[in-house]
């Protein structure tokens, strides 16, 4: 974003809570205050250095004061900017803003749901569209599936280079001790699974998990006086399209387009500099567009992109390299679990699935019926 | 008395009430809008005509909900002749044999009781 300086924020501490389905009665107040406390003791810090903080959770009207509250302390800046699964993408952007404005000097962003062990029903409002819910799509899984129509029509993408995304998930997940899913997965799997909205079955959409995390954000002087190597904000962008599915403009073309654009200018960079790449794959969709949109492959040839192993360990483009929001984690909204997994990375902390010189990783968020998109570009020591 | 504005959803819900799928159309920036509003989205203008659909437009994205308990039915993305969108369901056909580029017609279906009427379609060669 023009205005905010390539380097001058970075993130020092990073943590999940407990993950997958957590313990009876844990609220997403207890998750969220987990991973704090876990991204603090990641970076040295300690919760009387929290000035700034920013959170988002569909479970809380009022998350940040109750956070706040939680945590005991009376920040200076708060932000719970709530744009769907790209809200922490979004928050880090914010919170790079309010450093550099002084306004705060440590910003922790955090996220914690239950919905697995509450169901989704629960974990968030229902909202009535009166010109879409008297048709009774499965949203958000049917207003994805209709945008993968489109892209099938105009682009011949075939179910099966869908499937290969969440089988190169499957494959990192398989390397990360972390995930949720344990056992192989194949192309022909994910076909012959419960068909949910054509063309996905349920191999094809992201897992109903409970989860939290934090990140813990300060400006570049200080993170080099801290534990752990500086992973610094190199470029952030940032793009709103739509809220409903029936008014996004054109169902293949996603505002990533923009929000890389902005994200890349910032960071002086572009797509062949990232080492690793994380994407919101609510969807096998997702991956496919995003590649394309963030300019990896062109428009339309993301389905052959990603065939061939291309994206899975071995292949040439790392993406997902935790296992993404199909195989590894996703409780409701995905967003801080891209830039945990980017920081983790790039500090070469990931053991069997860590990229090899790992210096630019970037995490993209996405939020609502692909309505909100958030690129974030990291970097080690090297970049800056 | 200060004038009230009439609620657009009810002005098209009052529409299909009279089996008429209406619109609104923007004259400054010449085209149709929708979802209605009090705002027209291309120009800011509180300057919206209401028009009424030929009821004739193309699938321009289709899929098939499998519910867990029932049959599979429709969803679908209607362009309508007129230059807007939105959403529906083809009926009177497979929900799997609905086509992207398939030309369709407007209905009107009423679920009676509580609930509003709303638009769907059916293939156009099908009355």
């Amino acid at each position: 974003m023009s205005g905010l300086k390539r380097g001058g924020a970075a993130i020092v501490g990073a943590a999940e809570s407990d993950l997958g389905q957590v313990a009876d009665g844990m609220s997403p107040l207890d998750l969220m205050a987990q991973g704090t406390q876990r991204a603090l003791a990641d970076c040295g810090l300690a919760l009387k250095d929290v000035d700034g903080l920013f959170c988002a959770t569909a479970q809380s009207r009022l998350s940040v004061l109750a956070f706040a509250e939680y945590l005991g302390i009376q920040p200076a800046y708060v932000d719970s900017t709530i744009v769907g699964g790209s809200s922490f993408e979004y928050h880090v952007a914010h919170a790079a803003a309010a450093i550099a404005l002084g306004l705060c000097n440590v910003a922790v962003v955090a996220y914690g749901s239950t919905q697995r062990s509450i169901g989704r029903r629960q974990a968030s409002m229902r909202e009535i569209n009166p010109y879409e819910t008297p048709y009774r799509p499965f949203m958000p899984s049917s207003a994805y599936a209709l945008a993968a129509s489109r892209h099938m029509h105009q682009y011949g993408t075939t179910r099966e280079q869908l499937a290969a995304v969440a089988v190169a998930a499957r494959e990192w997940a398989l390397l990360n001790p972390a995930a949720w899913e344990k056992k192989p997965l194949t192309v022909e799997g994910v076909l012959s699974a419960r068909m949910v909205s054509y063309p996905f079955t349920v191999r094809d959409i992201c897992l109903v998990t409970d989860g939290g995390g934090a990140i813990v954000i300060t400006s570049a002087e200080r993170a080099r006086s801290l534990k752990k190597p500086p992973v610094y904000v190199l470029g952030c962008g940032q793009s709103v399209t739509h809220n409903a599915i029936s008014s996004m403009p054109d169902l293949t073309v996603t505002g990533a387009v923009a929000s890389g654009k902005e994200a890349f200018a910032m960071a002086k960079l572009g797509p062949a500099d990232v080492d690793a790449v994380e994407l919101y794959d609510a969807f096998t969709l997702n991956t496919l567009l995003f590649l394309e949109d963030l300019g990896f492959c062109k428009k339309g040839e993301g389905g052959a992109f990603v065939s061939g192993g291309r994206i899975a360990p071995k292949g040439a483009l790392p993406v997902n390299t935790n296992g993404g929001g199909l195989s590894y984690c996703h409780p409701g909204m995905y967003g801080l679990f891209l830039l945990i997994e980017a920081v983790r990375q790039l500090r070469g902390e990931c053991g069997a699935r860590q990229v090899k010189d790992c210096d630019v990783a970037l995490a993209h968020g996405n939020g609502g019926v692909l309505s909100s998109q958030s690129t974030v570009i990291l970097g080690s020591q090297a970049t800056v | 008395m200060q004038t009230q504005t009439p609620s657009p959803l009810k002005t098209y819900t009052d529409h299909l009430e009279r089996g008429e799928l209406a619109y609104q159309f923007s004259p400054t920036a010449n085209r149709a809008v929708f979802y209605p509003r009090v705002l027209c989205p291309f120009t800011g203008s509180d300057r919206l005509e209401w028009r009424v659909s030929a009821g004739t437009g193309t699938v321009y994205a289709t899929t098939t909900v499998h519910p867990p308990e029932g049959a599979p039915f429709n969803v679908a993305l209607i362009d309508c002749d007129e230059g807007f969108r939105l959403m529906s369901r083809v009926e009177d056909i497979a929900p799997d044999q609905v086509k992207i580029g398939m030309r369709v017609r407007f209905r009107v279906h009423r679920p009676g009781g509580e609930e509003p009427p709303c638009p769907v379609f059916v293939p156009e060669d099908k009355r």
